[in-house]
């Protein structure tokens, strides 16, 4: 009864802020939808949302037809050079001076963090794309910004089990010795050993690190089974590098990369990664659909789209859907109606937004396919498995939001 | 007085001249300064004042006393952690007060740097303060204060002496513009007294400034210390105006960003840092968000090269000389 009582009223009141919308169009701000796009455009994570992001980002607005109820939409962009100065800043001036409506992008966890702050104290609109840092929707959550494509918790989580469970049940950790590394070395730890798998041993390293060779012939001597990369970035890169030159994977071991994205892999190529297990939001050739968008990008940017590019379309997509039913770009409200409605697209199955400003989605555990398996470039995994949404992230009851009621 | 005016010789009259001419420039920059924010976007002035006052502070040593530090990040990002964290944590102690323990901050670590460093000269001096500055880089990727690498955020900016809001960007504005206008007169004063001139004499001639009797590394040790604490008092103004301390200010890179603004405008110029950073800084800005984005990088090393090849006084040297060669 109460359910019936509270979707009729809503339904009301978005009937009615329609209605208004629709009567006067004044409700877009400056008379255009402006968003802005910030990311790392030249510096380490440029492949991973970059200018493909951008061209995402406008790609779904194209395809939106490039207004929304007659009002144009307006992108800016910037190069946040991974500093959250510069990203945080940047920011500001764009909520200060061009009163930009949504903020898309946002690569490197620092800049996200400080970029938001910014946003939630100016009751502005963020949409994250590309961070890994699952504290954006836990402790650092807020009204004002969403959380799109993954996080730590999905990535780390969900393939230590698989791992586990598929007879990979003595760990050596490599783990990157800051907070990150820390965090995410504590939370595979315990998934482990739920699972009931051990960790046999664990390195810490400095952050960044060039030379890997002493703590892969640890990983090597420590005759565990799989050996888990507590890392990111440059470091994924080199570890997984330096552990094919000494040929771990050949003399049984296995690796597993919790945060590893196609561009890597691609990087890398098939006979360094072979084998890797990981955990992706979405991949192109999944089925039709993602295919068909996937194409689409390719042609635009020669490359295949990431997660995070096909996040960003969706994202996007949203948004000005929300927008065009409510007839405003005003913030809060957008906000608070994305949430009212399921997201299923070509990137987001099952796809809804929690309270804490998650955006939860079906997630996939990816196996990288060796070189005789691969018939092209970018024929890169082979999909194990569907994580479903409601248990790929981080669940609401550990949640240390403050806009969650524990 | 009298007596005094009567005596005055040709040369004296000059340098008075030219000190007048320096206050009336020094009015109008004010001048200029007060009505800024009302023709650009303040928190962009904020910017660039911040990296102003950081560049000074650097040229103080490597202008001054010709010592070239690869470390002064350090002090950047220990004013903006220390600052940050007082004001994050301990909501009730005001903006100024975590100002002023920033600034102690790096006057202690540029004391200990300095004690440390002095006793090398050229590229071992720069590498040790470099090794020094690594080792902070380290201690605030692993502090547990400093968020590592996502940060110190969410800074409050707080109320001067506990009366005014400076949530408000045109206050915060003229607050961040007098601690710099404070920051430059120090230097200003410390270039202009005999410090200043000992300091000169142990840049042209370290022996010579030694058998005359000056206690050289004392000397040096204070010139460290004064821009230790400058640009430590750069970086919590920094991290009040933006809310946050990062990672960023404590990599090398912001070492040798400074360095970069200091010979652009013009190295042992007085505004010719300021000038520098005020320049590096816009064009970061412009080119960040242009089509030429992704070249930030490529632009700033070029005009970086070109710098070191045509004008090597930077532009403020340049300046000077042909004021020099031509007004005589």
């Amino acid at each position: 009864m109460t359910f019936i009582r509270k979707t009729l009223t809503s339904s009301i009141a978005i009937a009615a802020t329609t209605l208004m919308a629709s009567g006067a169009q004044a409700d877009m701000s400056d008379n255009e939808v402006r968003i802005g796009y910030l990311a790392d455009m030249s510096g380490s994570y440029r492949d991973l949302a970059g200018p493909g992001g951008l061209e995402a980002l406008k790609m779904a607005i194209e395809d939106f037809g490039g207004s929304v109820n007659g009002v144009p939409i307006e992108v800016f962009s910037a190069d946040d050079r991974n500093s959250a100065d510069v990203g945080a800043s940047t920011v500001r001036e764009w909520l200060d001076e061009r009163n930009v409506d949504m903020v898309s992008g946002l690569v490197a966890s620092s800049v996200s963090l400080a970029a938001l702050k910014v946003v939630e104290e100016k009751n502005g609109l963020a949409i994250v794309s590309g961070s890994a840092a699952s504290s954006i929707t836990n402790e650092h959550c807020a009204p004002t910004h969403i959380h799109w494509v993954y996080d730590t918790y999905p990535m780390a989580n969900a393939t230590a089990k698989a791992v586990v469970e598929q007879g990979g049940d003595s760990w050596f950790l490599l783990t990157a010795d800051y907070a990150f590394g820390h965090a995410m070395e504590k939370d595979v730890t315990e998934v482990v050993e739920e699972s009931g798998g051990t960790i046999v041993d664990s390195v810490r390293h400095p952050f960044p690190t060039n030379d890997f060779s002493s703590y892969i012939l640890q990983a090597q001597g420590s005759g565990a089974k799989v050996v888990g990369l507590a890392n990111a970035g440059a470091d994924t890169v080199n570890a997984i590098n330096t552990a094919s030159q000494f040929g771990l994977v050949q003399s049984g071991q296995q690796l597993a990369g919790l945060i590893v994205f196609l561009n890597d892999i691609y990087a890398m190529g098939l006979d360094a990664t072979q084998g890797l297990l990981l955990t992706t939001g979405w991949y192109w050739n999944m089925d039709d659909e993602s295919r068909e968008w996937a194409e689409r990008y390719y042609e635009r940017m020669g490359s295949m789209p990431g997660m995070v590019h096909a996040g960003i379309y969706s994202s996007t997509t949203h948004y000005l859907n929300t927008v065009a039913e409510l007839g405003s770009d005003d913030p809060v409200a957008v906000r608070k109606a994305m949430a009212e409605n399921p997201i299923n697209d070509f990137f987001a199955r099952n796809g809804r937004i929690r309270e804490d400003g998650r955006m939860v989605h079906d997630m996939y555990l990816v196996k990288v396919k060796s070189p005789e398996e691969s018939t092209h470039d970018w024929d890169l995994y082979e999909v194990l498995s569907t994580i479903p949404a409601e248990e790929a992230f981080r669940p609401l009851s550990e949640s240390e939001c403050k806009l969650v009621n524990n | 007085m009298m007596a005094n005016s009567q005596t005055l010789t040709p040369s004296m009259k000059r340098q008075r001249r030219a000190g007048m001419r320096r206050y009336a420039l020094y009015a109008l920059l004010i001048g200029v300064g007060l009505v800024a924010p009302f023709v650009a976007y303040p928190v962009f002035l904020m910017k660039v004042l911040c990296f102003a006052l950081f560049a000074c502070a650097f040229n103080l040593l490597l202008g001054y006393a010709g010592l070239l530090s690869f470390g002064h990040a350090a002090f950047l990002s220990t004013g903006g952690y220390v600052t940050g964290y007082l004001l994050s944590s301990y909501p009730g102690i005001t903006p100024e007060l975590g100002i002023l323990a920033g600034t102690l901050a790096g006057l202690v670590l540029g004391g200990v740097f300095g004690v440390l460093s002095i006793r090398r000269q050229g590229i071992y001096f720069a590498m040790v303060t470099l090794a020094l500055a690594q080792l902070m880089f380290f201690v605030y990727v692993q502090a547990p204060f400093t968020g590592g690498e996502d940060g110190l955020h969410g800074v409050p900016r707080g109320d001067l002496f506990g009366v005014i809001s400076l949530n408000s960007n045109l206050s915060m504005y003229y607050f961040v513009f007098a601690v710099f206008l404070i920051g430059f007169a120090v230097i200003q004063r410390a270039v202009h007294s005999p410090f200043g001139q000992v300091l000169k004499a142990i840049r042209e001639n370290e022996p010579r400034a030694v058998s005359l009797g000056y206690n050289v590394d004392a000397y040096k040790l204070v010139a460290f210390i004064i821009s230790a604490g400058l640009a430590a008092l750069a970086g919590s103004t920094k991290t009040i105006v933006f809310q946050l301390a990062s990672l960023t200010d404590a990599s090398w890179h912001m070492s040798g960003e400074v360095i970069l603004m200091t010979l652009l405008g013009g190295v042992g110029t007085l505004f010719g840092p300021a000038l520098g950073a005020g320049l590096v800084v816009s064009l970061q800005h412009l080119l960040s968000q242009s089509p030429l984005g992704n070249w930030v990088s490529v632009v700033l090393g070029i005009i970086f090269v070109v710098c070191v090849l045509a004008f090597r006084s930077g532009i403020v040297g340049e300046i000077n000389k042909m004021v020099r060669k031509n007004f005589k």
